[in-house]
């Protein structure tokens, strides 16, 4: 490498922010999938993701384009509409080392891809997996989605009366350990949440209010910037202390709440709704129901709970990756055959 | 000791020694299954060719079910249609049971059913079942199964078998619990000691120890699927339970206790996965083909159906994964306990676009275990979904067979390029074809270095793995998917061809063979017709498939389905051969007998 005057930083792996980037976008101007994109490689870069060691999964949508966006050293698979979570799921059986990073959308995982999601969670397949989530459909330009909340306007006019679907509440009811909720337009939330979700161990599942630029951000709009940032109520201030580092200072002043992680990294929330329990799920449900009737958008840690069994434990699977096991290990010998023949004389 | 010197002559005789079929019509869940079993395994060990057939109903209990087994010196193995002993021991049925009957026929029955009213042509034994199985068997609760056993014992006596091997099948059968052995062989017992008394005399009809079956096992096609995923070292199978194919898993889980575990740690060295759909079990596949595991599922018609869309990605995205298929009639829910070769089109095509797949067609339990392993290393080497199409009637019945030869030798993993190789590569196109048989090098999520990482869409692509909607992108890419499916005529099965060259072609494959096999000595034997027949045992097809057509005027292709499939594909690849093909087509979902590609090759011959 050249000598610069002004050195690169390079995380622990000695590798570059450059390192961790992706082909150009080609989604809208001003995406709210462009901002989460940045975050997803700021916080691999920041965690020390080993590239080549990344499973990057989508299903359909415009969502799912991103993970052309970032890490081109991963390997990358752009699948099925909504069944992205089978995928993963087949992916962490062959190679259970891989970190998988999964970006979804509200038309592919609330609808087509509900049932997936579903079972995704109850397995507790290790993911991060992330919902850009605008409230429409916007590669087939601009139809509602099942997440768009009542009252709700398409661009023509169309008023959304179906009751919106919220996959955090849904994800806290089924148990998953770690339920979050942020908006593209909150970088610095937005970032410690993917730091702490890929310290975490099973599904991590995050919430991403992203404004579709183009199709839904209007002045009618429920997931427009404006009414994103006009409503957002953070419920805590949120630090994140990495595994490598304990001393680094990134913990907000004042009391706070640690959640120890399952890498070492501890996770500070210090709470701006003092009533917010993130760890009891059942209060915590309750009370995300309460504030999206008074219209208020509650995001942060929602809910969290680490131990939880995972996929892999499930399944009771050898340490060793499946796709590396030799053909010692996966083809029985002659004598086995040998003997189940004579079971069957 | 019988002797068959000459088999012609056994056919024209009338003697039904070693040559007979039994049905046994009983209720779903009744437990006449372990006594069928007994009275098929007790001719198997008397050396005598045998196959069983249960025609059962989508039913947990309670609705009409059927057993035939036929004894075959001549090893005849497909369904016979006439019966020579039936025994009755459904009151519902037995009035349709006892009309179906050819004269002539022995019927053992439940006495008070008093069925002898009915024909005058039928030789009739009613057996007094509740007094037997009361005197044998004093705790009512078990007197309903055990009333099975007892006709086991009836026919027993009456076929002249060897009560020594009733023993030693109900032990197999009841794997070695003592108290029911005992109970099991007390029942047989009565019955047999019945029929010595008060029996009608069946000369004629019986059992001669023989040695045709030395050496044989009994196993059903899913069973032997089965052994062969997992001696292919299968590592990921995902599924959902769907008839008649989750014996296929179910007995891998079994086998996978025992054969496929850490000996250290007692840690699976095969993940199975129970998914909640057919569409996640195809998803399962597809990621982890995709991440370098040996993944399969095993479904049926159904099943294929939801797995299309993930099956068509595979395709286009170049990604391994072994579909076993075990046909059931459709469409739709179909008959889900019956038999066809309804698949075959669905299997060939699977996917919306243009898709071709490679297709193993076993034809017998051998062939099951070797296509079913066959099917990981041609997955793996041209890195496209392959399927193994088997049926109900290979894959739920009892077959008698030759053991498994070992597959020796090591598993063919494919074009995978690790750190090293692509150190030393200086331009890799994930989709690039280098060496000119359509088959790209892959890599696999995880590979150190920095270079091997590459993006996976079911999108247009070019040979870089790159988004294209360039139209000569996608034109050179299924050109090439085509090419890479054509390379695969080299690797594939060869079809099974014999005969001495008559003009006269019969093609069949699959479950069809035996009816093939024996409907070729009749049409010899009793029409003096010569035949040659090709089995097909894999798509695509091979020259030697063609080149037997193109030879002969006449090629009657017998398959069990209304749309004669494969006749559709055949001529797809070679429409110019369309106008030699003659469909001979059974699908009432049933097993095709012999009988019936008798009787259309006649037809249309007149």
């Amino acid at each position: 490498m050249p000598a610069t005057t002004s050195p690169v930083p390079t995380n622990k792996l000695g590798l570059t922010k450059q390192d961790y980037v992706g082909s150009k976008s080609t989604l809208c101007p001003g995406c709210g999938h462009d901002a989460i994109t940045s975050q997803i490689i700021q916080a691999a870069f920041e965690m020390n993701l080993e590239p080549h060691m990344v499973a990057k999964l989508s299903g359909i949508g415009c969502s799912s384009k991103t993970p052309a966006y970032f890490l081109a050293q991963a390997w990358g698979f752009n699948s099925v509409h909504g069944r992205a979570a089978a995928v993963c799921t087949g992916a962490a059986l062959a190679n259970r080392n891989l970190v998988n990073l999964l970006a979804s959308g509200d038309g592919d995982s609330m609808s087509i891809g509900m049932g997936q999601f579903v079972h995704m969670i109850r397995r507790n397949v290790p993911v991060v997996y992330i919902i850009e989530d605008n409230g429409v459909y916007g590669l087939t330009k601009g139809q509602f989605s099942a997440t768009a909340d009542v009252g709700s306007t398409l661009k023509h006019g169309d008023v959304n009366e179906l009751p919106p679907l919220d996959p955090c509440t849904l994800a806290m009811e089924l148990g998953c350990g770690f339920v979050a909720r942020s908006f593209s337009g909150n970088p610095k939330q937005l970032g410690v949440i993917l730091k702490a979700a890929l310290a975490f161990r099973g599904t991590a599942l995050i919430d991403v209010i992203s404004p579709c630029v183009t199709f839904n951000n209007h002045e009618s709009s429920t997931r427009s910037y404006k009414s994103a940032k006009d409503h957002e109520l953070p419920l805590q201030d949120l630090g994140f202390v990495p595994y490598y580092d304990q001393d680094e200072i990134d913990v907000p002043a004042g009391e706070a709440r640690e959640v120890d992680l399952p890498d070492g990294s501890r996770l500070t929330l210090r709470a701006i709704r003092e009533d917010f329990d993130p760890t009891d799920r059942f209060a915590a449900s309750r009370e995300i129901h309460e504030a999206r009737e008074r219209g208020e958008l509650l995001t942060g840690i929602l809910h969290i709970e680490t131990g939880r069994k995972t996929l892999h434990d499930f399944m009771h699977m050898v340490a060793t990756p499946m796709a590396a096991l030799p053909d010692s290990v996966t083809k029985p010998g002659p004598e086995v055959l040998a003997a189940c023949m004579a079971e069957l004389m | 000791m019988l002797t068959h010197a000459d088999p012609s002559k056994t056919v024209e005789s009338r003697s039904r020694v070693n040559d007979f079929s039994i049905e046994v019509a009983t209720v779903n869940g009744s437990g006449s299954q372990t006594a069928n079993i007994v009275l098929m395994r007790t001719i198997f060990q008397m050396g005598v060719p045998v196959t069983g057939k249960n025609l059962f109903p989508s039913n947990i209990a309670g609705l009409p079910t059927w057993f035939q087994i036929r004894a075959s010196h001549r090893g005849y193995q497909a369904r016979k249609q006439e019966i020579d002993f039936m025994i009755c021991m459904n009151p519902e049925t037995a009035k349709e049971d006892v009309a179906k009957v050819g004269p002539g026929t022995v019927l053992v029955y439940d006495e008070p059913l008093k069925l002898d009213g009915l024909r005058s042509d039928l030789v009739f034994c009613p057996v007094p079942f509740q007094r037997l199985v009361a005197a044998s068997c004093p705790e009512p609760k078990l007197q309903k199964l055990v009333k099975n056993m007892v006709y086991v014992g009836v026919a027993a006596q009456m076929l002249d078998l060897d009560l020594d091997e009733v023993r030693i099948a109900i032990g197999k059968q009841l794997h070695g619990k003592q108290k029911a052995i005992e109970l099991n062989q007390t029942a047989v017992q009565a019955g047999y000691d019945w029929a010595a008394a008060e029996a009608p005399r069946t000369e004629g009809l019986k059992v001669v120890r023989d040695h045709l079956t030395d050496g044989q096992i009994i196993i059903d096609g899913n069973s032997a699927c089965a052994l062969g995923a997992m001696f292919a070292g299968v590592t990921v199978v995902a599924w959902y339970p769907i008839t008649p194919s989750s014996s296929v898993v179910e007995t891998l889980i079994d086998y996978a206790k025992d054969h496929r575990k850490d000996p250290a740690t007692g840690e699976s060295t095969l993940a199975i996965i129970q998914m909640e759909d057919e569409i996640a079990s195809a998803g399962v596949v597809v990621g982890a083909g995709w991440a370098g595991a040996r993944s399969m599922t095993a479904t049926s018609g159904p099943g294929i159906s939801l797995m299309s869309e993930f099956i068509g990605l595979a395709y286009f995205a170049e990604i391994p994964g072994v579909f076993i298929d075990v046909t059931r009639v459709g469409p739709s829910t179909g008959l889900p306990t019956r038999t066809s070769q309804g698949d075959t089109g669905i299997c060939a095509r699977a996917s919306h676009g243009d898709t071709l797949h490679i297709c193993l067609y076993p034809g017998t339990m051998e062939e099951c275990f070797q296509f079913s392993y066959l099917a990981f290393d041609l997955t793996e080497r041209f890195q496209t979904p392959v399927f193994v199409v088997s049926d109900l009637d290979l894959g739920m019945q009892n077959w008698a067979s030759r053991p498994f030869a070992y597959p020796e030798g090591p598993l063919d993993r494919g074009k995978v390029l690790d750190a090293e190789a692509l150190a030393a590569i200086q331009d890799w196109g994930r989709y690039q074809d280098v060496d000119g048989d359509g088959i790209p090098y892959r890599t696999l999520p995880g590979t150190p270095g920095g270079r091997g990482a590459y993006f996976t869409r079911g999108s247009g692509h070019n040979g870089h793995a790159l988004y294209s909607e360039r139209p000569e992108d996608y034109r050179n890419l299924v050109d090439r998917l085509k090419a890479k499916f054509m390379t695969a005529k080299a690797f594939v099965p060869k079809p099974v061809v014999s005969g001495t060259g008559s003009p006269r072609g019969i093609l069949a494959y699959g479950s069809s063979d035996p009816a093939v096999a024996e409907a070729r000595d009749i049409l010899r034997e009793v029409h003096g017709k010569d035949s040659d027949y090709l089995r097909v045992r894999a798509l695509p097809f091979t020259d030697e498939v063609i080149d037997f057509i193109r030879a002969r005027e006449v090629v009657y292709v017998v398959e069990q389905n209304r749309d004669a499939q494969m006749a559709a594909l055949i001529r797809d690849f070679h429409p110019e051969l369309g106008t030699r093909l003659r469909p001979v087509l059974h699908y009432d979902s049933t097993a095709i007998p012999a009988q019936t590609i008798v009787d259309q090759i006649n037809a249309a011959e007149k």
